[in-house]
């Protein structure tokens, strides 16, 4: 395995006011990873990501981006790094084509480079129709495509996305999801995505870190995060009307309405097992989904018992 | 980052500074030619027959470059101040506070923006003067580079009030409050030599005085101040604001947490 896309070693960040946001915390990302960095508010990630940004000055610790260490080389490490900041941070008067090579320009790019690469992060982001308007003249998803289009007309090898989605509608959250991933798949770069959302995180990220109170409290896959459900509820819509409770062995079922019925799955518990057994019942599936989000019933878990922990005075991590 | 792509980076942040002074060329470059022409108007035509001679000199000849050295400083350090308080305030200061361009790199951008704009209003009062007065250059050299390094040493110096700035107040405070009584106790429009000793001392305190009695020089041959203790002065004011700008901006001063 090569050099990681970011490493951080023991990182901690005491603000002014004596409030330490960074408990030294390690993390280390590996190349071509999605990874979703997720804690509540003021759990520490925007100062994580300030810190590897360099828009806030660490305490103490060690913090790499493709193996320069933002101590011995910074401009250097900065090279490595787009970033879509969670505030808008455009000058709203500027023109959005102006906007973006004006960044490409800070980063060295010289403009008969950065105006065909401008051109082609535009019209992806279904931008280039806009590029003559003044950046106060966007919607605010438009706003969040302009911030994307900024971050990534360096050729970033780690893509930082803060929030990317908040405030955007459903059917521009999906495609920007598209624009995301393509990035991550075709074009190698590894992505660190903080969001609220999320089903977004569960959709997108193959890694995760759980953030909370300057701490991490769970660093794994997605995956491996997902098994620890003790238990997760799903909501299956039938074909036919039931006129009484179906009931199966070991499954735990309740009516929602005629059509709608919703089972409690414990750890172990297969989802084909349900379905054969609604099948001996005659019963047939139309459709399925997960009660609720998955990954939320888990952070709100981790979240929780941490907090349940410190309260006790128990030891966290 | 290497040279050539750092010489992109400057061009790039200069390119942006002209951009929004021509963009906004009703509040960046007319008022001045109008101010200016009013105290030529006033000061020059209608004052000055009764004061008479200053230095020697009839009184409009001698307050010109006294006035187009006004109009240099307060363009080139009001230009600094409020862009960089702009971007930082619109915090879009944070597209260059994230980019790999070195803090000197960053300084010369703005010092350029400032230059530019110091120059071009200098220019144009000095077209409008020429309406009221007969300029003739007595040292060429000297006026030339006084222009630049005024300009310079008051783009610095408004670079660090932007910097310092919190709130717009702050960056129009320093202006009123210090640099326009500085300019008129700078000798534009009076010779120090008319003061009493003890004010002539005091005066000596004033950075605008050795830039407004250089520049008089190249262009009347006349000074208050030793010319070369006037240069040495202008490069010392450069050096500390200079070494104040890099040092604050990096630490990120206001700007990082």
């Amino acid at each position: 395995m090569g050099e990681k896309a970011l490493s951080i070693k023991n990182l901690r960040k005491i603000y002014d006011n004596k409030f330490e946001a960074l408990k030294g915390i390690d993390l280390d990302i590996e190349q071509g990873d999605f990874f979703a960095l997720l804690g509540p508010n003021g759990a520490g990630k925007s100062t994580t990501i300030g810190i590897i940004t360099s828009l806030v000055n660490k305490t103490s610790g060690q913090v790499k981006i493709h193996g320069v260490d933002i101590d011995d080389d910074f401009s250097k490490a900065k090279t490595f790094v787009g970033v879509v900041p969670q505030e808008f941070n455009m000058n709203w008067f500027e023109k959005v084509e102006d906007i973006i090579l004006v960044q490409a320009g800070y980063y060295g790019i010289p403009l008969s480079e950065a105006k065909p690469r401008c051109e082609k992060l535009l019209k992806q982001l279904d931008l280039w129709d806009k590029r003559n308007d003044q950046a106060r003249m966007l919607s605010g998803g438009m706003k969040r495509r302009l911030m994307i289009a900024r971050a990534m007309i360096h050729n970033p090898k780690l893509l930082i996305l803060d929030e990317p989605t908040a405030g955007v509608d459903i059917e521009l959250r999906r495609s920007m999801w598209e624009f995301i991933k393509k990035l991550n798949k075709e074009e190698e770069i590894t992505i660190i995505l903080t969001t609220h959302y999320l089903e977004e995180a569960e959709e997108l990220c193959k890694n995760i870190a759980i953030i909370n109170k300057g701490e991490i409290v769970e660093n794994t896959s997605m995956k491996k995060l997902l098994k620890k459900l003790e238990t997760q509820s799903v909501t299956l819509d039938v074909k036919d009307e039931l006129d009484n409770l179906p009931v199966i062995k070991d499954f735990e079922i309740s009516l929602v309405d005629s059509t709608t019925i919703q089972v409690l799955l414990k750890k172990g518990q297969s989802l084909n097992a349900l379905i054969k057994g609604l099948d001996k019942l005659k019963i047939e599936v139309d459709s399925m989904r997960n009660t609720s989000n998955r990954l939320e019933e888990l952070f709100l878990d981790i979240t929780k018992s941490d907090k349940t922990k410190n309260d006790m005075g128990g030891e966290t991590r | 980052m290497n040279i050539s792509n750092t010489i992109v980076g400057v061009r790039t942040l200069a390119r942006k500074q002209i951009k929004r002074i021509n963009r906004i060329w009703a509040q960046t470059l007319l008022p001045s030619a109008i101010t200016l022409s009013l105290y030529f108007v006033i000061f020059g035509s209608l004052i000055g027959p009764r004061i008479g001679d200053m230095g020697g000199f009839d009184y409009m000849a001698f307050i010109v470059p006294g006035l187009i050295m006004m109009a240099i400083i307060t363009n080139s350090y009001s230009n600094v101040s409020s862009a960089f308080f702009g971007e930082k305030f619109g915090k879009s200061i944070e597209e260059l506070l994230v980019s790999p361009m070195p803090t000197w790199a960053v300084i010369l951008g703005y010092v350029i923006g400032g230059l530019y704009r110091g120059l071009l209003v200098g220019l144009i009062v000095t077209l409008v003067s020429l309406f009221f007065s007969n300029l003739e250059f007595y040292n060429l050299f000297v006026v030339i580079s006084t222009i630049l390094l005024t300009s310079v040493a008051f783009s610095l110096a408004g670079l660090l009030n932007g910097i310092y700035a919190k709130k717009f107040d702050d960056v129009t405070i320093v202006p009123t409050f210090v640099l326009t009584p500085l300019t008129y106790l700078g000798g534009v429009f009076y010779s120090i030599s008319l003061l009493p000793p003890f004010w002539q001392a005091v005066s000596q305190l004033n950075p605008i005085l050795y830039m407004v009695n250089l520049f008089r020089y190249g262009f009347l041959g006349v000074s208050d101040i030793n010319i070369y203790f006037a240069f040495a002065m202008l490069f010392v004011f450069i050096a500390v604001f200079y070494g104040l700008c890099h040092r604050l901006l990096d630490k990120g001063y206001g700007m990082r947490s």
